[in-house]
Parts: structure tokens; C-alpha cells; sequence
């Protein structure tokens, strides 16, 4: 028995990364760091342990374990161990450090059990990834990384002064159900939502992961959003409004996967849509949704890694990303091409793939509580996410036209990360049974019926016909190089404009009303040195005689008065 | 392996022959129709075709609004670096403070 909180072993291994200098040592120690975590929380699992710390007369609850934080704690170790074994090549101490930091911060929070330890790891969070994407080292990624800090810290902050309002209403900082009820829930709700990349807070998600490094980006999609998830889940179960945010969710983010040309940033953008399946099954609220809702955030880590992975190593053998620039890679690289492929048809939740035997629970929960036009939103948007991320990431890079490059194979550590995350998905996908008891509610579903078997290969070869047709009628959309304006248009575009605006604005008014003092001087000037000059009015000498007159007259008409 | 060699996909008898077999797979599957019973939840579902054609139908519509919101929301690719000052400047304002 360990019983260490899960955060401190990542943390640990952070320090010693920082200190150690050999390069291999510092390897080794990433590696073993998420087994020994494992191993710590495989110990504490179920016997109900609590531990708590005890900071300036508060006692924090720094771990507390149900099925819900188990199953992300599991999770976020296999992201880890996958995402260091992908990135073990670097030997950029900074992304190495942060990279512990950050997987520590997110076990952290979902062990969280009260609101204030879920604060301190929700800023860890922002702060330890940040330098995931500033790795990157180019003006772009610095600048992003900013506007990713801000609404991170935003996020933050909001969840403070909810927390603190919460505290003062409740009696009680327990990380528990919260449901939206008053000012102090509402902006923890809003705090969650910008974490979750809800539709308009949507923007840091696709504006900083596609900047960061081809590892970083790794390790970024795995964990924040799925926080946030877990989150919402304890916090929000069954609050209608996640339905139709997390519905709006699936469905905008394809058009623009679909324009997009970065083929991570197509990612981010089907990253959003897959949390939108997600936030629609905490909104449910039912036992099959919110299992529907873990289960797929279990498996959009693994094949959302797994996605991001293959593009990484795509932008680390070749230094290009973009659609326009890429095609034909499959001839010399076939692994990594297959890999991709594994991931393509887990997200698209082609059965036997993982994603099918999560993403079916939503949508089943979704015509079951009678949401029909939320369930059409939703098959809609698998019909759409097949189409940009299952069909699209995987033709563009790979196959479509040859263009030319005759990169290698990644480096063998990312074909062994993308190979365990690629048999993790089929593994699921045949197996549902070993991700089902992790659940945290009882499982009586079947995703392996007549029905939603012949059901989703009506619909994903028929999105494939369509992908197939408008290709041959040239009417696909070709990949241009190009930004599409998103919401993010207003803090980039149109505030740092209007600001410019309003500050020349203000300049004009300034230089105006320093020109009309300027002309009044001048006007007035001459008047002035008339009155002033040797003879004029106000410099004559008078007898004090006349001026005891003039005041006295002065006095009686104000008497008179 | 040699990257002269034309690949499987550079021929296009191969992608004749690939995409016949995926036409014979779609007939296939909207024939089953015929045969698998499905539990049905919604009226819908019960349309004969009602997945193919969602699908197909939906996929279109998906990429014919996505090229027409091409024609309002695309711009150059460095639309928003030109606001951005060069690293250089960044430096020197940071100097300044």
C-alpha cells in the first residue's frame, strides 16, 4: 500500500525530471512514473480512502475515490503512459516537466473532493499546459498560448468567486452535485463550460492545440477537456440546458472541419464535437446517458490521441500539416497510415472500433427520453464527424493526390504509443465488457445488436457514398490555404480594431481640443498685451483717491441691490 | 520500399475496383433492410432506407453549406499575424516596461 494522492507521484517525477541530467535517466523516469501511479490508485481503489491536508486551519480533501474518479484516474494514466512513450524522442526539459506537471494537475483535480483543491488544480491545469504549447518556440504559438492562458485563467477565476458565494450560501465546499441554481452555481456552470469549450468559449481549444508541438498537442487533447467533463458529470448531471448546449456542440464544429485546412486544427474542431456527445449525456441524466458520457470521454482520449498522433508524427517527419500540402504519404508510410485508419474508424464509431460502444449509449439515451430532434442533431453530427475526421484527416494526409513527399516512418517510440493507443481502441471496441464494469453506474446495454450494428453502417457507408460522389463531381470542397472566421474573430479582430479605433478616436478628440486652446491663445493674445502693455488699462498707474470711489460705488449698488 | 514505384492507389483500375466493391457493400446493406427486423424507438427509423438516405443526405448538405460559408468566412492564411507584432518588436516592448 502506497496511498500517495495520485497528483503527488507525477509531481514527484516532474521534480526529479527537472534535476536529473542524463537523458535517459530523465526517460526512465517519465515511464515508470504513470506505472507506479497505477499501481498506487490500483491499491486505494475501492477500499474508501480519504485523504486530506490540513492548510491554514481548512482541511482539503486531496483524494477521495468513487466509480466516476476512478474510471478518469484509470484513464488519465493510460493517456499519460501513451502520450510519454509518443513524445520520449524529446529531450526539451521544459516539455518534459510540464508535460508531468500537467497530468499530475489533472488526476488532481478529479480527485478533488472539495471545491477549493478542485480550484488550485483547475489553475495547475492552465499553468503547467501553457508551456506545452509556448514549446513550440514561434511568435504564433507564443501569442496563442497567451489567449489560451487568458480564458484558461478566466475560466479560473470564475470558479473562484462561484466557490466563494457557493461556500457562503451552503455552509459546505464538498465537490458534490451542484445543479444550476443561483449565481454561485451559475458561475461555476460557466467556469466548467469554458474548460469544456462550450459553443463561444469555444475558440482557445482550436486556436492553441494546433500550435503547439506535435507531442504537446498529445498531451493537451487528453486531459483539460476531459476534466471539465468529469466535472459537469459530478457537478451537473441531468440539467437539461448541457442537452441542447452539447447538441449545438455536435453539429457547428463540422462545417468548419470540413473548410479547415490545418488538419490538427480539424482535429480540434472534432474534438469539440465529440464533447458535445458527451455534455449531451450529462445533460440526460439518466444512468445509461452519464455511462454513455464517461464511457465515450474514456474512449475519445484514446482514439482522439490516437488521431492526434498520427498528424503529429505526419508534422514531425514531413514539418508540414496543411491539407494542401500533403498527400500520397501512404506509400512510405504504411504504419503509420494504418494507425491513422484504426483511429478514423473509432471515432467514427464503426462497430468493432471503440467508439461505437460508447457513443450508441448517448444516442440511445437520446430517443429513449424522448429527445427526437436532439437524437437527429446527433446522428447527424456522427454522420458528419465520419465525413471530416474519419474520411477527411486520413485522405488528405495519406492518399488523395501524391504530393511528392517521401517521408519515413516516425520515430519507433511514436509507432509504439500510436500502436498501444490503436489496440486500446479495438480492444474496446470487440471487448466492451472491460470498460463497462469500470462505469459508474450498472451496465444493461448491448451495444452489439442487429439493429445498431446494420443502423450505423447504413449511415457511415452512405456518408462514405456521399464523400465518394461529390469527389467524383468535383464538388468536394478542395483544402486552400486560409483562416475561416470563427467567434474568435471578436477578441482578435474586432477589439484589438476597435480598440485602435476607440484610442484614434481619442486622439483626434485630444489634438482637437489642444488646437482650440491653441487658437483662443492666440486670439486672446494680442487683446492681453494691450491691456498689459506700459499704457494699457490694467497697467495704468491710479490715484488711490479714485479707486476708494470706484469701490465705494461699487459697494452701494450691491447694497442697492 | 522503393518511392518510385507507382503505389496501389496511382493506378486507376485499382480505385475502379475499390470503389466497385464499396457500391456492392452500400447495395448490400440497404437490401438487408429486407431482412434484419430492427427495434424501432422512433416512427422514423422505421422509413425503409431512412440511415442511407440520413446519411448520404446529410453528408451532402454538410459540405455544400460548409463551401457556402467558405464564400463569408475565409480569409488569407495569415489574416490575423498582421495585427500580431514581429517578435523583435514584442522584445523591445518588453524592454521598454
Amino acid at each position: 500500500m502506497l496511498d500517495f494522492p495520485p497528483f503527488l507521484i507525477f509531481y514527484l517525477a516532474a521534480m526529479l525530471t527537472l534535476v536529473v541530467r542524463s537523458g535517459m535517466a530523465r526517460a526512465a523516469i517519465m515511464l515508470v512514473a504513470p506505472f507506479i501511479g497505477a499501481y498506487n490508485l490500483w491499491t486505494m481503489a475501492g477500499t474508501g480512502t480519504v485523504l486530506s491536508m490540513d492548510i491554514a486551519g481548512m482541511e482539503l480533501i486531496i483524494f477521495r475515490e468513487d466509480k466516476l474518479s476512478l474510471l478518469f484516474g484509470y484513464l488519465f494514466h493510460i493517456a499519460a503512459l501513451i502520450a510519454i512513450t509518443y513524445s520520449l524522442h524529446v529531450k526539451d526539459r521544459l516539455q518534459q516537466v510540464s508535460s508531468l506537471l500537467y497530468a499530475g494537475s489533472a488526476l488532481g483535480a478529479v480527485f478533488a473532493g472539495d471545491l477549493v483543491t478542485l480550484f488550485v488544480f483547475w489553475e495547475m491545469l492552465a499553468l503547467t499546459s501553457v508551456f506545452l504549447i509556448w514549446a513550440r518556440r514561434t511568435n504564433s504559438a507564443y501569442h496563442s498560448g497567451m489567449r489560451y492562458l487568458l480564458i484558461q485563467i478566466l475560466s479560473g477565476l470564475l470558479l473562484l468567486m462561484g466557490i466563494i458565494i457557493y461556500g457562503y450560501q451552503r455552509g459546505s465546499l464538498n465537490f458534490e452535485y451542484i445543479g444550476l441554481d443561483g449565481l454561485s452555481s451559475w458561475l461555476i456552470f460557466l467556469a466548467f463550460g469554458i474548460k469544456c469549450a462550450f459553443p463561444l468559449a469555444h475558440n482557445w481549444l482550436t486556436d492553441a492545440y494546433p500550435e503547439s508541438t506535435p507531442t504537446g498537442t498529445v498531451f493537451l487533447s487528453a486531459f483539460t477537456t476531459k476534466v471539465a467533463i468529469y466535472a459537469l458529470a459530478r457537478a451537473f448531471p441531468g440539467t437539461e440546458l448541457l442537452v441542447y448546449i452539447g447538441a449545438a456542440m455536435t453539429c457547428f464544429p463540422i462545417f468548419y472541419a470540413v473548410i479547415e485546412n490545418d488538419l490538427r486544427r480539424v482535429l480540434a474542431y472534432s474534438l469539440i464535437n465529440q464533447l458535445g456527445f458527451m455534455v449531451v449525456g450529462i445533460g440526460i441524466g439518466t444512468s445509461l446517458a452519464i455511462n454513455g458520457a464517461v464511457a465515450h470521454a474514456f474512449n475519445d482520449v484514446i482514439f482522439k490521441g490516437l488521431l492526434f498522433m498520427s498528424m503529429g508524427a505526419v508534422l514531425h517527419v514531413t514539418g508540414r500539416i496543411n491539407g494542401s500540402d500533403l498527400g500520397g504519404l501512404y506509400k512510405t508510410m504504411p504504419k503509420t497510415t494504418i494507425l491513422c485508419i484504426v483511429g478514423a474508424a473509432s471515432i467514427s464509431a464503426f462497430p468493432l472500433f471503440s467508439g461505437f460502444v460508447s457513443k450508441s449509449m448517448v444516442m440511445t439515451a437520446a430517443i429513449y427520453n424522448d429527445y427526437p430532434f436532439i437524437w437527429l442533431m446527433l446522428l447527424f453530427a456522427s454522420a458528419g464527424v465520419f465525413h471530416h475526421a474519419g474520411i477527411k484527416i486520413p485522405y488528405f494526409a495519406f492518399f488523395a493526390h501524391d504530393s511528392g513527399i517521401r517521408a519515413k516512418e516516425p520515430p519507433t517510440n511514436m509507432l509504439i504509443a500510436m500502436t498501444i493507443a490503436a489496440a486500446l481502441c479495438v480492444g474496446i471496441g470487440t471487448y466492451p465488457a472491460a470498460l463497462y464494469q469500470l462505469l459508474p453506474f450498472e451496465v444493461s446495454y448491448t451495444a452489439y445488436d442487429a439493429t445498431h450494428v446494420l443502423a450505423q453502417l447504413q449511415l457511415l457507408f452512405f456518408s462514405a457514398l456521399a464523400f465518394v460522389w461529390l469527389n467524383l463531381r468535383g464538388m468536394y470542397p478542395p483544402e486552400l490555404r486560409s483562416t475561416n472566421l470563427d467567434f474568435e474573430w471578436v477578441y482578435r479582430r474586432l477589439a484589438p480594431c476597435g480598440w485602435g479605433f476607440l484610442n484614434s478616436v481619442y486622439a483626434t478628440i485630444r489634438d482637437r481640443i489642444e488646437m482650440m486652446i491653441a487658437d483662443l491663445v492666440a486670439m486672446l493674445l494680442p487683446t492681453a498685451e494691450k491691456l498689459f502693455s506700459t499704457n494699457g488699462l490694467l497697467s495704468r498707474q491710479v490715484a488711490i483717491g479714485n479707486m476708494v470711489i470706484a469701490c465705494l460705488l461699487i459697494f452701494l449698488l450691491l447694497l442697492w441691490l | 520500399m522503393n518511392s518510385d514505384n507507382p503505389g496501389f492507389f496511382d493506378k486507376p483500375e485499382n480505385i475502379k475496383r475499390v470503389l466497385r466493391v464499396f457500391y456492392v457493400i452500400c447495395a448490400l446493406l440497404v437490401a438487408l433492410d429486407f431482412f434484419i427486423h430492427r427495434h424501432t424507438y422512433h416512427p422514423l427509423e422505421e422509413l425503409y432506407a431512412f440511415y442511407p438516405v440520413y446519411g448520404f443526405v446529410g453528408c451532402v448538405v454538410l459540405v455544400l453549406i460548409a463551401k457556402w460559408m467558405r464564400t463569408f468566412l475565409m480569409r488569407d492564411e495569415d489574416y490575423y499575424e498582421n495585427l500580431q507584432p514581429p517578435p523583435e518588436a514584442t522584445k523591445t516592448a518588453e524592454e521598454n516596461h
